[in-house]
Formats: structure tokens, sequence, C-alpha cells
């Protein structure tokens, strides 16, 4: 056939349009669209029964209970466990990204040791045995030179069954060098030691208070155990309780509350005094529960004028008659103190002022007040046998110097370790076990901690991730995340009753890893006699299950321990300990004009655990952009240096030097600064890593003197056009 | 054929009560709902307009200086509008019926697999409530594990927004069916974030039904477009009709305010006759 111009253009038109008519285009659009939605590496999360587990979570010392959805063997979701007496079904968004963490890729995923230069992060994967020999064989030859104290060990606490291990086998090793984490529960337990003789810590009775005096707390930023106190929040709004929250900034929780009162920032325990003067002096007081007021009363009346306290504070006079009238006058007033999260252990002065408040409305041990109550006494071990190398050892004083001379009180002082290591230590430290905790990251000053890091020859870290701190260590002995593991959770956080949790594992394992009391266990079997005797139990089960002896069925059944009648160790608080200056911000008025505070959010995470990918997604822009961290400024202050939203600035304190993006905010005193706490990770993955500024490498510790905690809440600050 | 015709369920019409005087903006209801609707994440998410979640807090201010500054936190799901008869913005200009306005249950759904990724239902959505993926997701290795089965994860090219967890709903009605329930419990269809608020604050439910908490809260009043008649709910932009699903409560006039564009000299909570 032959094909001419007119057959060609008839074929090929005709051919178009019948195409066009047909469904043929539609079709293959159809079909490509699909197609192109049908690549293999988009997930299909594969079925299966579904099943839930309740545990408890321990992410922060909140203790809340939880449901973990599992799909066959995979957990798929964290939800609050309904009826739990903390959270009721209720969560926070850090424990729902807790599976992020347990199939995370920061897991550190098999025990290891160094082969590179330290923190150039180049590990060899070893087995467990030769971690363990490793280990052992170092405290071993240590132990035997006579030199037990020089070694140290530093853990996010110091309640629950692993961390009573480590303190036993510190003991049974021969050093008295166990420290917690600083935290507002050192300053906590101090004041109630000071205040009402004995040991113990305060429980706080939210739910049943009626006014609420909230000296810097950060009620809805995850002070206390932050879901309770969430919970608490909204019962207060139903009730119509009065919240005033005095804050130099205005936070989450100074929104939320009734009445915002700005500060000025340091000046809490002024206008707590202030407020004790005006009720002293108006006669608005319970005096059945405090001693000592005689004697007291003609101080605090010279010291804490109205007036006076007004110019200290900021705070106008009427305000402080107002508050002290709103609260000398409730029903059942309760004042609260810790800034923010209370991650750091703060003044004994401006605990001990707050804790005057409520002995002096009336509220020790009453319907909405304030419980000094002793601390949980379940674990009942026979005494270590120490031998002669385990004495003197312990007979050496601590490296921080807590529980000597003038701190003879304080139990820990881990914010003094990197000054001790750095040289003004009474001994060099040559081993160092860490164990849920991240000095490397959330100790102030975090230079000076990672300089004396790098002095300490030996580092053994237990964490889960690769944390700054695991960066630093030299043998890696990764524990199990909370979700592979059983646990006792003892909850103190400001509850009322005493509680236990139990964590038990959801899912088996997900790598090589071990249970830290496990470890400890076969470690000090290893060392033989006469260490091994003081771990009598055969794995860390058993000895979890004995410890808890008549409680462990309860616990295995419904997930938690309550004791809800508690005498308290004491009924009358002794006035005292208020006497001492006020902790100044460091830094020269005149070169450094700005005051830098840190602030908490419930968004950032604090301690150890680092921020999961989900958590860092709802960080405002104005918080993180790109690397980039933010500090807040008021505007007129952002003006005065030249600066608007969103411009560079060079932060500089006496500590150290960042570059930040300056926020405008509103809510913040003219000449303050505030930076989110929880960011600036070196470690960890690309999710978290290099974002923002790590507020701890700008402020150091400031010792307060009658304790030696660090009582810093902020540091004296400039800022300049980058 | 009459009493068949009477035994159908009843039109629900599921619907939110936020109450933003106790929302402390703590992101709980944003990580339970990326984490029960396998919502992806990069390595940088502070580029907000390309960060998907669904649920989305926003920070309002009430323009203040120092010391009188006031800020309010207010949760965004999507507000399932339901316009004037099903007419929501979305709905009425997606070319591939990939959303739809469901009259049984008042949810304005999204079918990814139909989606072709014209955006339309963006530029529609008052709200900023639809995210475009414009990347394959990408879980690090291992993590996928923790994905769930009852969602689909996304691929790039789709338009995905909140559907008030309709997988529970559908979940909730097969359970009340082999029960013998006619009915889905109020209980047994609640969001992932309504369950996770440690607060309390969202409220979910049929704003249909007048024993569900939801009901008593919002008291919709049907006359007037679904206008809540409780002094302290207000809807998002109400005066565009768009007859939105999430009401907020707020006991302050000038996050009340911020709910809509008014004139100086208008009032809150008056006009939202739909627009014919």
């Amino acid at each position: 056939m032959k094909v001419d111009r007119r057959s060609f253009l008839s074929f090929v038109i005709g051919g178009a349009a019948g195409t066009a008519l047909s469904p043929l285009p539609w079709k293959l659009m159809d079909d490509s669209s699909i197609w192109s939605q049908m690549w293999p590496w988009t997930p299909v999360p594969p079925d299966g029964e579904v099943v839930y587990e309740d545990s408890t979570c321990t992410l922060c010392p909140g203790g809340c209970g939880i449901s973990v959805r599992k799909v066959d063997n995979r957990a798929v979701k964290i939800e609050g466990k309904q009826g739990h007496p903390i959270n009721d079904g209720g969560i926070c968004i850090l424990g729902l990204s807790g599976l992020q963490m347990l199939y995370g890729p920061t897991r550190v995923k098999s025990p290891m040791k160094r082969i590179g230069e330290r923190g150039d992060g180049q590990w060899q994967k070893i087995s467990w045995d030769e971690a363990i020999a490793i280990l052992t064989e170092k405290l071993i030859d240590i132990r035997d030179k006579g030199e037990a104290h020089t070694v140290a060990a530093i853990a996010g606490s110091d309640s629950g069954t692993v961390p009573a291990l480590i303190q036993r086998f510190m003991t049974a090793y021969g050093s008295p060098n166990f420290m917690r984490t600083p935290s507002g529960r050192d300053a906590d337990e101090l004041a109630v030691n000071t205040l009402f003789g004995n040991q113990g810590r305060t429980g706080f009775d939210v739910e049943n208070a009626d006014y609420i005096l909230s000296f810097g707390s950060g009620i809805v930023d995850g002070w206390g155990s932050p879901v309770r106190m969430f919970r608490a929040s909204s019962l207060w709004k139903d009730k119509k309780t009065t919240v005033v929250q005095v804050e130099p900034r205005l936070s989450n929780s100074a929104a939320k509350a009734t009445r915002w009162v700005p500060v000025n920032p340091g000046t809490e325990a002024d206008l707590a005094l202030g407020i004790a003067a005006v009720m002293v002096s108006r006669n608005m007081i319970d005096t059945g529960a405090v001693s000592g007021l005689s004697s007291w009363k003609s101080d605090l009346l010279a010291n804490y004028a109205t007036e006076k306290v007004s110019q200290t504070t900021g705070v106008a006079a009427e305000v402080i008659a107002e508050l002290a009238k709103g609260f000398a006058g409730a029903n059942r007033p309760l004042a609260l103190c810790g800034r923010g999260k209370a991650q750091t252990a703060g003044s004994l002065r401006d605990i001990a002022a707050v804790y005057a408040l409520n002995a002096l409305a009336g509220n020790i041990n009453q319907e909405g007040g304030m419980w000094p109550i002793p601390e949980a006494d379940y674990i009942q071990w026979r005494d270590v046998a120490t031998d002669n190398l385990a004495s003197a050892g312990l007979s050496q004083p601590r490296i921080d110097g807590a529980g000597a001379g003038k701190y003879a009180q304080t139990r820990y002082l881990a914010s003094r370790l990197a000054d001790a290591v750095n040289g003004n230590g009474p001994y060099p430290l040559q081993v160092l076990l860490v164990a849920s905790a991240n000095p490397c990251h959330d100790l102030p000053d975090t230079q000076r901690v990672k300089e004396a890091f790098a002095r300490i020859p030996f580092i053994v870290s237990f964490s889960s991730f690769h944390d700054e701190t695991a960066a630093m260590a030299d043998l890696l002995m990764p524990d199990h995340v909370y979700l592979e593991r059983y646990e006792d959770v003892p909850v103190d956080a400001g509850l009322t009753q005493q509680m236990i949790g139990l964590s038990r594992p959801v899912v088996s394992p997900q790598f090589n890893t071990r249970h830290l009391g496990e470890t400890l266990i076969s470690a000090a079997k290893a060392m033989g006699e006469p260490m091994a005797d003081a771990f009598p139990w055969d794995d860390y089960e058993t000895c979890l299950e004995e410890t808890l002896a008549e409680k462990w069925d309860t616990l295995m059944e419904d997930g938690v321990w309550v004791q809800a009648d508690i005498d308290p160790v004491g009924d009358r608080l002794q006035l005292a300990g208020m006497d001492a200056d006020a902790v100044q911000a460091e830094g020269d008025v005149n070169s450094f004009p700005l005051l830098l505070l840190p602030y908490d959010t419930i968004r950032l995470t604090s301690g150890y655990i680092g921020e999961a990918p989900f958590m860092i997604k709802t960080v405002a822009d104005t918080v993180i952009k790109g690397n980039d961290g933010f500090v807040e400024v008021n505007p007129q202050t952002a003006r005065a240096a030249g600066l608007g939203q969103g411009d560079m600035a060079t932060l500089t304190t006496p500590r150290g030097e960042a570059q930040v993006r300056v926020h405008l905010f509103e809510g913040i005193q003219p000449g303050v600064l505030a930076m989110a706490r929880g960011l600036g990770h070196t470690a960890y993955d690309a999710f978290l890593a290099g974002k923002g500024v790590n507020i701890n490498t700008l402020i150091g510790p400031v010792e307060d003197p009658s304790s030696g905690h660090d009582a810093a809440w902020g540091i004296r600050a400039t800022l300049s056009k980058a | 054929m009459k009493n068949e015709h009477n035994d159908n369920p009843p039109v629900m019409k599921f619907g939110m009560a936020i109450d933003l005087d106790k929302c402390t903006g703590c992101g709980a209801c944003m990580v339970a709902c990326m984490s029960e609707n396998n919502i992806p994440f990069k390595e940088d998410e502070s580029d907000k307009l390309v960060s998907i979640t669904w649920m989305r807090i926003f920070k309002l201010s009430n323009g203040k200086s120092f010391p009188d500054t006031d800020i309010c936190y207010l949760p965004r799901p999507c507000q399932h509008c339901e316009g004037h008869g099903g007419h929501s913005p979305c709905v009425s200009v997606c070319p591939a019926t990939a959303t739809d306005y469901s009259r049984e249950t008042g949810i304005v759904s999204q079918i990814v697999t139909r989606c072709f990724g014209c955006r339309y239902c963006m530029g529609a959505c008052p709200y900023h409530a639809r995210y475009f993926n414009w990347w394959d997701p990408v879980w690090p290795d291992g993590m996928e594990k923790y994905l769930s089965p009852n969602v689909s994860p996304r691929m790039r090219g789709v338009v995905e927004k909140c559907s008030f967890c309709f997988h529970r709903y559908q979940l909730a009605k097969n359970k009340a069916y082999l029960d013998g329930e006619r009915r889905v419990p109020e209980e047994a269809y609640q969001t992932a974030c309504t369950q996770a608020c440690p607060a309390g604050a969202i409220v979910f439910g049929d704003l249909n039904n007048p024993e569900h908490q939801v009901h008593q809260i919002v008291k919709p009043d049907p006359k007037h477009g679904g206008r809540s008649q409780n002094p302290r709910a207000f809807r998002l932009l109400e005066r565009l009709g768009t007859n939105t699903k999430v009401y907020y409560l707020s006991s302050r006039e000038w996050v009340r305010r911020s709910g809509d564009n008014y004139l100086e000299h208008e009032k809150t909570g008056q006009a939202s006759q739909p627009h014919h």
C-alpha cells in the first residue's frame, strides 16, 4: 500500500483522536501514578496480632505508667496507661517518643573498646566476657595498689535497685565516690534535713491546694512528675484555683497561671521572705508548725520590709501585700520552688524561704500542703563486709568534697567534679564509671567538664546511646533500654505517697546489650572475694524479686505499688537557713550588662536522654532554625544592640561565647536573655547533633555557700551583632 | 422496609473541643499523632512549610509589651470542614476524588493512593492543614520497625492530612459490630491526640450525639451552621462559612479574637451565616 501525505495525516490524526477518546490516556495516567507510588523502598509495615503490654517509663523521674502497643513482636506505639495513679492515660512528648530511642540509630549495639584517639569515635566490638575482663582487671589492679578511692561513679539517680547496686559495688570495692547528677532533689533533701532535722524529701499535695504560689517552678514545663503536674494544672482550671507564677520570663507555666508576677532574676527568695514578713507583721501566720519564730522574726522584719523587697525584686509594694493576703487568706495555700524543671540544685536560701512560707501558712502535713516524708527504704540488703583495702579507700575524703567539713550535710556535689579532677581535688581519679548520666553535656561549664574527662585515664560508659560522655569513654558496656528490661522505679518527684513502678521488658533486647544490674553482679563475681560475697544473687532478676519481696506480686499484677499513709519525718519547721546572702550571677556588671537565663521546656529533654527526632520536629523555628539556636531578647534590648528578629549575634559570657540568632519576645524583661536548655548536642545522630547551643557551655557552677551545691540561676552576658 | 430504614445508624458528626485555657503547648498531641500515623521526619525540620505535622501547635500572642504580654497555644488538626452541605474547601477542588466528605461520620477523608499531587486542596485549605510529600519518607535503619500497619506510609508526590484517626473508627466500628452494638461507644473511638493530651484539653466525640461530652461542651446550633452556643467557644475563620468541626474554648477575649480577622469595631461571637 502506498502511503501518501493524505493517508499518513489521516492515520496520525485519526489515531490521536481515537486514542484521546478511548480510556487509554486516563488509564495510563492512573497506572503511572499508581506505579510511581509503589516504590519498593516505601515500607509496608507487616500486619499481625495486636497486644498491649504495660510497663513504667523511666525516661524522666516522673514514673508514668505506659501501655505499649505491639504488632507481633514489634512495638509500634507507646500510650499512657489508663487508670495509673500518676498519669491515668496521659503521656508526655518524651514518653511518646520512646520507640525512636529503642529502634534508633544511636544505640550502642554491643560492648566496645576504644581503638582510636579519645573522641574520634573509633570502636572495636568485643564480647561481654572480654569487656568484663577489661573492667575487672583494671579495677583489681587499682584496688591491689590500695587506691580504690580513685575510682568514681556518677549516676542519674541513687534510688532503686540498680543505683543501689552501683553504690554497693563502690562500697565493697572501697570507694567513697558515688555521685548523683545534680538536680533540685539535692537542695530538697538538704532543706528537709536542715529544717525538719531528719533525712527525707518533700511531697506536695498539689491536687488539693486552693492557692498556688510558684517561685519559678515550671509547673507545665516539666517540674516534678510532669504528667501529674499537667493534670493538676487542668484540675486547677476546673476548680478555679488561683495560681500565681513568680518568674522573670513569661514561661508556659506563667502563661497558664491566673497571674504572672515578673520578678528580677535571682530574687525569688527575697520576694518569698518579703511575703513572709508581711504575713508575720500582720499576724497572718500559723505558729503551730514553726519553731524559732521569735528570734527569726526581728531579723525578717528588719531585712525584708516591703519597700526594700519591692526594690530588690522589682515587684510593686502593693503586689507584695496582695500576694501575702491571698496566700495567707487561702484555705489551703501551697508554695512551690525549684526553677523550671529544677535541674540544678539551687541554694538553700531559695528553698528554705519557700518552705518557711508553707510552714507559716500552716500547711505542713495538711491536705493540700507540703509533706516532709521519708525516702523509700524497701531495699534492705545485708551490710557489705568490707576488707582492709575497702575500709582504707572508704576512709578517704570524697573527691567532690561532699559530706565533710562545711558541706557535711551535703550528699553529692557532682558539679564540683570537673574542678576536682582539673587539679583542685584531694587526689587524681583513675577510673570513672558513668551510668544513666551524660555529664559531658549536662554539667555546667561543659568545656571544663570535657577537660576533666580528658584527664581521667579510664572511663566506662554504661549508656545505651552514643551520647557525649560515651564519646569520651574507653569502654562501652551498653545497658538495655527501659523497654527491654526489668527495673524497679521508685517515684519521688514531689509525690505525697511512696510509689514504686515496675519497668518490664516489652520487647526482647534488640542488640547485644546487657542489663546494668547484671553487668555489676557479674563484674563483682569475676573480681572474687570479698566483692563476690557482696553480690550473692545469681542474676539481677533474682535480686529484684528478693528485694521487692511481698511487693513483687502486686508489681507484677498492677505495675505499680502505692503506700498512701506515710508518717512524715517532721511537723515543725525550724526557721533557719535563710540568713545567707543571695547567690549572685557570675560576671562583672560593667563588662557584661545583660543577664542570660536558661529556660526549660517540656519539648526538650533534660538529663541524659537526648531528644528523639519527633521531639525536635515539634520545636519552633524561633528556637532552632537549621542548626542555629536562638536567644530570646526583649525588643527594646535588641533595638539598643541594633538587632532584629532572626539576626545572627554573638553571645558572650564569662565562661564562653556562641553564635546565636535573635528571637524578639515581649515576654521577657528588658536586659534579660533566655535560652532553652537541652540543645547543642555534639553526639547522637544527624537528627540531633549540631542543633542549637548547649547553654552549659556558657554557664558555670556558682557554689551555694551553705551547701556547696550549684546555685547558678543565670550568668551575666553581652549580645552584639555578629 | 420502613423499620429497616429506621434501623440505619444515625448520622454522626465527629468533632473536637479544644480547651485553650488548659492547653499547655507541650506538644504531646503532635507526637502522639506522628507516632500513630507513621509520619516521617527529616534531618532538618525547621522549615515549617515543608515539615509534615498533621497536628501543629501555633503560639499566639496578645502583642502587648512586657509585662502585659500574654501567650496562648493553639493546636490545629484538620478542621474537617462541612461547609454548606459537605462542601468543604478542599473536597470541592480535588480533581481525583482523593479527598471526600463523609456524610456518615463528618470526616474529611484523604485517600493518598488516589492523590496525584496537584495540591489544589492545599491552596484551597484556609487552615494550612494539608501537607505535601516533597520527598520519599526515609526511616533510619531499624526504625521502620515501629511503623504501624494501620496507616500506610505515604510516598513522594501525595498530599496528606489529619484523618481524625479514621483507622481507629474502623477498628471501633468492627468491634461494636462484633459486640452486637449499633453505635460506636464514645470511649471506643478517640483520636491519638485526645488520648495522649496530659492536660485533658481535647475532647472528641460525636457532635450530633447529646450524650457525648463534646456535644455538651459545644452545644452546636444547627440553625446557624453549627455555631457553638457556648460563649467561650469559637472556630477558626468561622465567618468564611467553612463550618468546621474543631471548636476552641477560651475565657480570654484576645484569644477568641485571634480566631478570625476582625475589624476594630467588630465583636467576636457574631455572624456565622453560611454563604449561599
